[in-house]
């Protein structure tokens, strides 16, 4: 028995005399393939910072969303996380951000007026700023220059009337089992897109207003791609290769993000390196918004270590390390300064992004943003796929945001009777 | 099935050859998807993903593995899952035949109506417990540590009924004349009752590992760091982000699988026993 | 006394766990069933709400809970008579007195069902690929044309119900042979004698004797089927077409995805009281039937 109990001794206290660390660890969660490329930036840093060391955990978007609330609910959120600028709202709602304005206004790096505004509003919440952007996202039109040509148009089309004829003359001329444009069921950015670039918001008041003629009216234009055959009724995971379909002609246009400059332009055949570009997303009646997307660095609340992942922070948003950051993996960075590097000033293809994000609006700023637009994607599978009427549909995702919504108009309404009752008590 | 009705040589060997059919047949199917799990993970990557698909590797490699070890670091997810079910095993083990003795031979106020109770709560699915367990386990701070998985599997109604089952076999009399000699309730536990449980405590135990190893949905809630995932967690988490990646995906499934099938190849003797001793004799 | 004393420290830590980690649990779940607790309430506690049976009635008016409903019983109607109708016919060939190597194929056969249920449905996930998975080149060499079994609304059940039967049919044959076992032989041999043909014995002496056990079999495997949840999660995490959320998914889904957790608690009751309802109506039928 003694001799059991001096042997776990042993062992605990080996375990115990591990490599003694004593800098500082700043613990960041990133996603997706930014997660990779910012693990090679963090030596630098950790060199530039000797007494701070950052440990790095790798997300799955496919998976962010759900681990960040529970970490929340676990009180087991990071010091500094990327988060998608449509959650920020969310998490600032649910009091788990700090506030950075203090932190911005005393920064030599961080220049706010140096931000797309658009891109910087995302970040705002009743009035405060929650988050830094670290790089943008929104979505635009990708498309073979051959093909359309072929088709009779030396110009990508700027209004809906000219990209429907557009696309109407490409399937007459290529023929079945070929289509005009490629909009994944899976994604819920095309249909988002063209329902921002209404006049009519979307939710009004903290009521849905997704029954408004212009969410009717971007629907009917989404869905009718699908019913006239210019759209393949397939999720992504149905095609085998996007790319490879991309540049075999399966397709001719193809509504996606900034990543793909860099992929298209790796798996680009030789003799059709120049036959693809980019152009902003055509609107009802001239060049349309798009989706102020992109994601955040945000500091959280309850972490010990706010002031050295702010170093992180201001790290992450100097414009030549964003430079390094856009050249490895294609992000576009928020700031105008680093647009003004040369390689993003004579990239042709970023160019058409540059031109759309200055027409970019943001989404609502609810906590239940992510599941309307959910809703939303559901709803259009049920009309492309389930065979769902348009105005059913429209019908029960207006009712059902409504009653997601439902919790939030009474907490708010909640909050204003607080207020009215003590009006010392101090917002959250 | 009934006897064979011997109508002659001949329909005796054609009953035969389709029983034999039959088996072959059920076997093949239910071994095929392993089998082909196995040849997959042994092949270069992106050598699944062809047309026609192909079901022996067109060269033997180890790269997923490695693969798996090195990129992923699966061996820690690996030793996270011998961690947490060998814990559960020991630990549930104790407690469970303690608890299904007593019931089957001490007597205490109110022993029959509490064992119907927890039969009763058999009913019960255990999703229903999870959601309120997490807001408790986070109140005591035991969220995304291994205790967190660990505790709520320390006992089983199905394994306290399994012991009791068999501890009912238990002839009273051994247990009165130990008394009678002046043993205490705990010796006469371990030094008699203990060693004639074995049969039943060998199958609890490969039941409570194998449930615990294969454990999904609470480590999936409870778990929220990475680094603490146990392997199927860590192979769904895996299958969503790496979707492409076939080969190194079957490494992953075989890896998870191989320990459990291994451990049920060596004592499935015992696990059908415990199996029929819960299902059949209720 | 004092025995009596040991006997509760001998019962109590098995009582205690199962206590606070279980009953606890499960009747806080019953109060959290009463409240709207979501991410608001996690915030703040003061945005909690009681709404006594408003969960439940709400779910009984939200369409995606009735089709959660409907698939985890589309999936429990086909996917328990196929299993059992596999088990049973896998059990009878393993009996037959003429079959050899019988202890091969049992552990074969039953070798599905102790393997993780995660790593299988990723490998299903692959073998059922439209386009590379060995399912769809097996039906081409039939003539069959290639089938999206997981991107298809219609397909994707009927592949989780086969992945279900094909794990867990060897759990049932083992039952289902101890039951055949424990037939007397002497009955056979009396309706042998009197000239009944095999098929007649099935259906007279087989089937008959093995009530009991049919119906034990019948109620583990029902109350087990309506628990769908990891194939779903692994293999489809509901699509298409929110075909295949079965109401467990959809419990997760509110509860740790959303954080509804007292919609989410009013879904794991109500499911509870399904099974409930459902299992002791099989067992009044089953001793109807004098198979109990």
């Amino acid at each position: 028995m003694r001799l059991i109990a001096v042997v776990l001794c042993v062992v605990i206290g080996l375990t115990a005399c591990r490599r003694v660390d004593d800098r500082v660890t700043i613990r960041f969660w990133a996603m997706g393939r930014e997660a990779e490329v910012v693990g090679e930036l963090i030596p630098q840093f950790e060199r530039e910072h000797p007494g701070l060391r950052v440990e790095l955990q790798q997300i799955p978007w496919t998976a962010a969303h759900e681990k960040l609330l529970t970490a929340y609910a676990a009180d087991a959120l990071p010091d500094i996380c990327q988060l998608g600028n449509t959650w920020v709202p969310e998490f600032a709602e649910l009091n788990a951000l700090e506030p950075l304005q203090p932190y911005v206004d005393a920064s030599g790096i961080v220049d706010q007026k140096d931000y797309f505004e658009g891109i910087w509003d995302t970040n705002v919440v009743d009035g405060r700023l929650y988050g830094v952007p670290w790089y943008v996202d929104t979505r635009l039109m990708f498309y073979r220059k051959d093909l359309l040509a072929a088709a009779g148009y030396d110009h990508p089309p700027k209004t809906w009337a000219e990209w429907s004829a557009a696309m109407t003359a490409i399937k007459r001329q290529r023929g079945k089992d070929t289509y005009a444009i490629l909009l994944p069921l899976n994604e819920f950015e095309q249909l988002l897109s063209l329902a921002l670039q209404q006049d009519d918001p979307l939710l009004r008041d903290g009521r849905s207003n997704l029954d408004s003629p212009g969410f009717r009216r971007a629907l009917g234009f989404y869905a009718g791609m699908f019913e006239q055959g210019l759209a393949p009724p397939m999720s992504e995971t149905q095609i085998s290769n996007v790319w490879d379909e991309f540049f075999n002609g399966m397709f001719v246009f193809y509504v996606s993000g900034p990543w793909n400059i860099r992929e298209f332009r790796k798996r680009a055949p030789a003799h059709l390196k120049d036959a693809w570009g980019t152009a902003p997303l055509p609107g009802p009646d001239g060049l349309g918004a798009g989706i102020a997307g992109g994601t955040s660095l945000v500091l959280f609340r309850d972490s010990p270590r706010k002031a050295a992942a702010w170093k992180f922070v201001e790290f992450l948003s100097r414009p030549e390390i964003q430079q390094k950051f856009h050249a490895e993996i294609g992000d576009l960075p928020p700031r105008r300064s680093t647009w003004e590097h040369p390689e993003l000033r004579a990239d042709p293809y970023a160019a058409a992004f540059r031109d759309q994000l200055e027409r970019v609006k943001p989404t609502p700023k609810v906590l239940e943003w992510e599941r309307v637009v959910q809703e939303m994607r559901l709803t259009s599978e049920r009309v492309v796929r389930g065979g769902q009427s348009q105005d059913d549909a429209v019908r029960a995702l207006d009712a059902s945001v409504d009653a997601l919504l439902e919790k939030r108009r009474w907490v708010e309404s909640q909050r204003v009777a607080r207020m009215k009752a003590a009006p010392s008590e101090s917002a959250p | 099935m009934s006897a064979a009705i011997r109508g002659g040589v001949g329909e005796s060997r054609g009953h035969a050859l389709l029983v034999h059919a039959g088996l072959i047949a059920l076997t093949l199917l239910s071994l095929a998807p392993l089998l082909w799990m196995l040849s997959v993970s042994f092949m270069p990557a992106g050598g699944a993903s062809r047309f026609p698909p192909p079901l022996l590797p067109s060269s033997i490699t180890l790269d997923n593995y490695r693969a798996l070890f090195d990129r992923i670091g699966m061996g820690g997810y690996f030793a996270n899952s011998a961690l947490v079910a060998s814990a559960i095993t020991l630990l549930s083990l104790l407690i469970n035949t303690m608890a299904g003795y007593a019931f089957a031979k001490l007597r205490f106020a109110g022993r029959e109506r509490i064992f119907k109770l927890l039969l009763a709560a058999l009913v019960i699915p255990s999703q229903v417990a999870m959601l309120p367990l997490f807001l408790m386990l986070k109140q005591m701070g035991l969220v995304n540590s291994y205790a967190g998985v660990v505790v709520p599997g320390l006992a089983s109604i199905f394994g306290i009924f399994l012991v009791r089952q068999y501890a009912r076999s238990i002839p009273d009399e051994l247990i009165e004349a130990a008394r009678i000699d002046g043993a205490g309730e705990w010796r006469i536990f371990f030094r008699i009752v203990l060693p004639m449980l074995k049969p039943v405590l060998v199958t609890l135990a490969i039941f409570t590992f194998m449930g615990s190893w294969n454990d999904f949905m609470w480590p999936l809630i409870v778990l929220t760091d990475q680094t603490n995932y146990t392997l199927p967690v860590a192979l769904a988490s895996l299958s969503r982000e790496h979707i492409q990646d076939v080969e190194m995906m079957m490494a992953g499934a075989v890896l998870t699988v191989l320990p459990v099938l291994l451990l049920f190849l060596m004592l499935q003797r015992y696990y059908i026993q415990g199996l029929l001793l819960g299902s059949v004799k209720g | 006394m004092k025995r009596s004393l040991v006997a509760w420290v001998f019962v109590g830590p098995a009582l205690i766990v199962l206590g606070v980690f279980f009953g606890l649990p499960v009747f806080a779940a019953l109060l959290l069933s009463l409240t709207d607790f979501d991410l608001y309430a996690l915030a703040d506690w003061r945005n909690l709400r009681f709404v006594g049976f408003g969960n439940y009635i709400e779910l009984l008016q939200t369409p995606l809970f009735w089709k959660s409903l409907g698939n985890t019983f589309y999936f429990v109607i086909v996917g328990v008579p196929l299993s059992i109708a596999v088990s049973l016919g896998a059990a009878l060939l393993l009996n037959a007195p003429v079959a050899r190597f019988r202890a091969f194929f049992r552990t074969a056969l039953f070798a599905p069902v102790v393997t993780t249920l995660v790593a299988v449905a990723v490998i299903w996930r692959y073998l059922f690929h439209s386009s590379y998975g060995l399912v769809n080149w097996a039906l081409g060499h039939v003539g069959i044309a290639p089938i999206d079994w997981l991107g298809d609304p219609q397909w994707a059940m009927p592949t989780i119900i086969l992945l279900a039967v094909w794990k867990n049919f060897g759990y049932n044959m083992v039952i289902f042979l101890a039951g055949l076992q424990a037939i007397p032989q002497d009955l056979y041999e009396a309706a042998r004698i009197d000239g009944a043909s095999r098929r007649r014995q099935f259906w007279h002496i087989t089937l008959p004797m093995l009530g009991p056990v049919l119906m034990v079999v019948g109620v583990i495997t029902v109350a087990g089927y309506f628990q769908l949840f990891a194939e779903p999660y692994v293999m489809t995490r509901g699509d298409p077409l929110q075909s295949t959320v079965s109401v467990l998914y959809f419990m997760f889904e509110e509860g740790f995805r959303w954080w509804n957790l007292g919609r989410a608690s009013a879904v794991a009751f109500l499911l509870f009281l399904i099974i409930l309802a459902i299992t002791a109506a099989m067992m009044r039928f089953g001793r109807k039937k004098g198979m109990v």
